[in-house]
């Protein structure tokens, strides 16, 4: 801690020239050197320099000061806890004004005993500066080769060294004891198969805008003033089986890798949307009037990919800003991420709702080893 | 002022009881005595001790309500503005302890910003002992130890902030997951195990859970254990100063002052602590909502600890990735997400014996070193900041874009050039600036100190008077060691043979490492202290017609 500079505080007169950033000169008060003559400390006189009784005393008042405040914080403290019961807490503006209140009278009361110590240690104490051997680290010639001749005759005698059935059979027992707790993590989840690879949407399967039940028409998304909506697939009551209910009818797992951007794509003045190179044929078959789906889960680490600007028609990922081009299959303009958003095949069904016609053109979620294999 | 010699009675006691069983009072006396140097810089591992004990106090007031579990349940808890949504029980049982437990979102925050600050003290204080090379033998197997806390400690930091399952909590989860399943072959399976299935699954929070309160905090603090009971037994370094010698520590005893001063700082590092919880709000999860893998805000960000990895992805190129026979290796995501990692703790685990083998010096020491003495190490470690500084920067380019109003592609551009450049100019500069410290301290040392004081001579001439400093000072100065390594001995010998070693391959490599590791350092072994000219200015009048004018 800080003690060094200790000395500094008072400047004695006789050098008036010290300039900042250089040392100060030596001080011994006449007090100080009274204090060492009649020491009995448990250190040495030449090595505890004692306070002036004058200092020790003002020490000791400002000490004492501190310790009653922290005191007043701590009952301060106990108070504050009753102030506000648990129903009032619950208002945010209380809540924050109580945890200010208890914070506060905590943070007196820690402070206050501290810098009370730190006075005591200061002003009451001497100032120690004891000095004392560092032990010699290593052990001399002798205690290191009584050792090394009795660890040795040791496990001689014991028969490890001399025995090799014995030893080898011994690590031989210790081996598959050693596996068997990386054998028993194996039941702590399944194995990939192609639960990466696979979501719920297939051909005909409906969808609802997300945090919602609505099922959603193309015109749903002339209308939307972005020409954007964030979509989920539309589950029915047997595709988890008769008991289980999520809240938005879907799990999380399969709204993780099936959540999509649903977006309606500027037309030029002939009516058509400009694709770009990467559209091909089959791609825009995947694509109903001017409807394009892609998959919002980054192909970089799975963040969803939630913004969309319209006018340059780019998908962008908040947090590593992979960027995507929407009329161009999602290609990579920008960012850490590597492949396209995936793509969604859709259309609308006899009711005139969008509808997925397959599942993803790849993968969907972060690139993993073997995303583009079967 | 009375004079205590004869314990009191009651003490007497349990001195006593204690003694019987155990034979403590040569140790206890030992022990007690034993000297802590003093220095400000010697406070920083304190800080991160007291705030792991903060964080262990808080963490276990925070179990009693929270509650490791994602299945999902509808809120009807007294947050109003969050009724009727569904949201992991986890999350809801944390809405429970801010709203509806008194002084519940008190200790919360207590909790968080310890982890803050254990992780700032921790950073802190491996620079400390990195620049004054207080890691050198016999302390090494100290420094693994702190490198192995430090990287605990950042994991168990991310596990804690993924707990609450709030969106930015549960968005760091999806990340980590993200960069699993980019490890090559195995990225899959390790992410099916350890989730239990897929992304975000049921399991994850209960099985961090474990972690963050029962695995690695038993592993933090059998190291941190260790790490004291090392410096228990090896003693503190100390800076140099009179007296201060690689066999002689001096500074402050255990019992009194030491023991009152640390307890005293314990209590002030508690305080800011709380000061800071009470009116610094941090991590408000009540305001980001339940986490959902389908949506996210922008302007996210993670403690500060993680700020460089998340660096690390944004500004990581994807030009480097690649495809072997249709499988896919996202280096884009490998090297930044886990090789960044690999590399500041390999390389600061691998440095004191990186040190040891350039330099050859075997010795034990206990006296640190001033950073300014060994320009290299210094002007490394100035790198290393910087680099990671950049990274960290990257981490926040949205914001910075935003804020700015500059590009954000541009932003990571800058970040991409900055983070390559950044450091060679940081170690260049660095290294200059502690040798031009080295020759003022080699000045000062042969001419004293300017004193602030101008004279004027009876010719004319105006002169500033240099005054001879302090032995403390001369001691410092002339304490200086000399950076050699024995990699620049003779390696001929007398029959002018060169020694194998150093004609192979990493004998040569050696021996240029050396060369750039000693090179231009100034050395103080000739001078003796205030025989420079300067002090006889104001003696004598004579002299300075011989000299030229400063």
């Amino acid at each position: 801690m800080t003690d060094k500079t200790n000395n500094d505080n008072n400047e004695p007169d006789e050098t008036p020239e010290r300039v900042v950033g250089t040392p100060a000169a030596e001080e011994h008060t006449v007090a100080e050197a009274e204090a060492e003559r009649s020491h009995e400390g448990p250190y040495k006189a030449s090595e505890t320099h004692q306070r002036p009784e004058e200092q020790q005393r003002r020490g000791e008042k400002i000490a004492s000061l501190w310790f009653i405040l922290a005191f007043l914080g701590g009952i301060g403290f106990l108070v504050s806890y009753f102030v506000y019961g648990p129903e009032e807490i619950a208002d945010p503006r209380i809540s924050q004004f109580s945890n200010a209140l208890l914070g506060g009278t905590l943070t007196l009361s820690l402070f206050g005993i501290g810098a009370g110590m730190t006075v005591w240690a200061r002003n009451v104490m001497p100032h120690y500066e004891v000095s004392s051997p560092y032990d010699e680290l290593p052990s001399d010639e002798k205690e290191k080769s009584s050792f090394s001749a009795f660890f040795m005759r040791s496990a001689d005698e014991s028969g490890f060294t001399r025995r090799p059935l014995m030893r080898r059979t011994l690590i031989a027992a210790m081996l598959p004891l050693g596996i068997a707790p990386i054998i028993l993590l194996r039941d702590t989840g399944p194995l990939p198969g192609d639960k990466l690879k696979v979501t719920p949407w297939a051909d005909g399967r409906r969808m609802i805008v997300e945090g919602t039940h609505r099922e959603i028409r193309p015109e749903d998304l002339a209308q939307d003033p972005y020409g954007m909506i964030s979509a989920l697939p539309l589950m029915h009551e047997d595709d988890y089986g008769e008991n289980v209910h999520y809240p938005h009818g879907i799990s999380l797992n399969d709204q993780a890798k099936s959540v999509i951007l649903l977006i309606k794509m500027p037309t030029g003045e002939d009516g058509q949307v400009e694709w770009g190179e990467g559209m091909t044929e089959e791609r825009r078959n995947w694509t109903h009037e001017g409807i394009i789906a892609y998959s919002k889960i980054c192909t970089h680490v799975g963040c969803p990919a939630a913004l969309y600007e319209r006018t340059t028609h780019r998908i962008l990922c908040p947090c590593h800003q992979s960027t995507f081009d929407a009329a161009n299959a999602a290609e990579v303009v920008f960012g850490p991420a590597h492949r396209p958003l995936p793509q969604l095949p859709i259309g609308v069904d006899s009711e005139g709702y969008l509808v997925s016609t397959g599942d993803f053109s790849e993968a969907p979620g972060p690139t993993f080893w073997d995303y583009a294999k079967d | 002022m009375s004079k205590t010699t004869q314990a009191p009675k009651a003490l007497r006691g349990v001195g006593n009881f204690i003694d019987d069983r155990f034979h403590l009072a040569k140790m206890g006396e030992k022990n007690l005595r034993k000297v802590f140097p003093n220095h400000w810089s010697f406070m920083l591992g304190e800080i991160a001790l007291y705030s792991f004990i903060i964080l262990l106090v808080t963490g276990v007031f925070l179990t009693l309500w929270f509650k490791p579990s994602m299945v999902e349940v509808i809120y009807d808890g007294s947050y109003e503005r969050l009724q009727g949504v569904p949201m992991s029980e986890a999350y809801a049982s944390t809405l429970y302890i801010d709203f509806e437990v008194r002084g519940g979102f008190l200790v919360r925050q207590i909790h968080h910003w310890a982890a803050l600050i254990f992780l700032a003290a921790l950073v802190v204080h491996m620079l400390r002992v990195f620049f004054t090379g207080a890691f050198r033998k016999p302390r090494e197997i100290n420094w693994l130890i702190g490198v192995g806390i430090f990287s605990i400690a950042i994991v168990e930091g991310l596990f804690g902030y993924s707990l609450p399952d709030d969106l930015p909590s549960g968005m760091g989860v999806r990340i980590l997951q993200g960069v699993i399943l980019s490890l090559p072959l195995v990225g899959t399976y390790v992410s099916m195990f350890l989730f239990g299935g897929e992304f975000p699954g049921e399991d994850i929070i209960t099985r961090l859970y474990m972690l963050h309160i029962l695995l690695l905090p038993a592993l933090l603090l059998a190291l941190i254990v260790a790490h004291f009971m090392i410096l228990w037994h090896q003693k503190h370094t100390q800076y140099p100063g009179l007296g201060h010698t690689n066999k002689t520590v001096v500074g402050t005893p255990m019992f009194p002052a030491f023991a009152v001063k640390a307890g005293g700082f314990f209590f002030f590092t508690f305080a800011v602590t709380a000061g800071l919880s009470a009116f610094v709000q941090i991590n408000p999860i009540h305001l980001f909502g339940p986490f959902t893998p389908t949506s996210i805000t922008s302007g996210l960000q993670p403690d500060w600890y993680m700020g460089f990895l998340e660096g690390s992805l944004r500004i990581f190129p994807n030009t480097l990735d690649f495809d072997i026979f249709g499988y896919a290796v996202p280096v884009a995501v490998l090297i930044p997400g886990l090789g960044v990692m690999g590399l500041l703790f390999g390389a600061l685990g691998a440095w004191p014996f990186i040190e040891q083998w350039i330099t050859g010096d075997k010795r034990a020491h206990n006296v640190a070193d001033r950073p300014r003495n060994v320009p290299v190490r210094t002007g490394l470690g100035v790198a290393g900041i910087t680099a990671y500084g950049v990274l960290w920067l990257a981490g926040s380019n949205d914001i910075l874009s935003e804020t700015f109003s500059i590009n954000l592609y541009l932003t990571t551009y800058i970040f991409r050039v900055l983070v390559i450049l950044g450091p060679i100019i940081a170690f260049i500069v660095t290294k200059r600036i502690c040798l031009g410290l080295q020759r003022r301290d080699r000045e000062t040392l042969e001419h004293g100190y300017e004193s602030g004081v101008i004279q004027q001579l009876p010719s004319g001439e105006f002169i500033e008077v240099h005054r001879e400093s302090s032995d403390e000072t001369v001691e410092i100065l002339s304490s200086k060691p000399t950076i050699t390594s024995t990699a620049l001995d003779e390696t001929v010998d007398d029959k002018g043979v060169e020694s194998p070693e150093s004609r192979k391959g990493m004998g040569k490599l050696r021996r240029r490492l050396a060369l750039w590791y000693t090179r231009d350092n100034v050395s103080v072994a000739d001078v003796e202290a205030h025989s420079g000219h300067h002090l006889h200015h104001s003696h004598s009048t004579e002299e300075q017609d011989k000299e030229p004018a400063h």
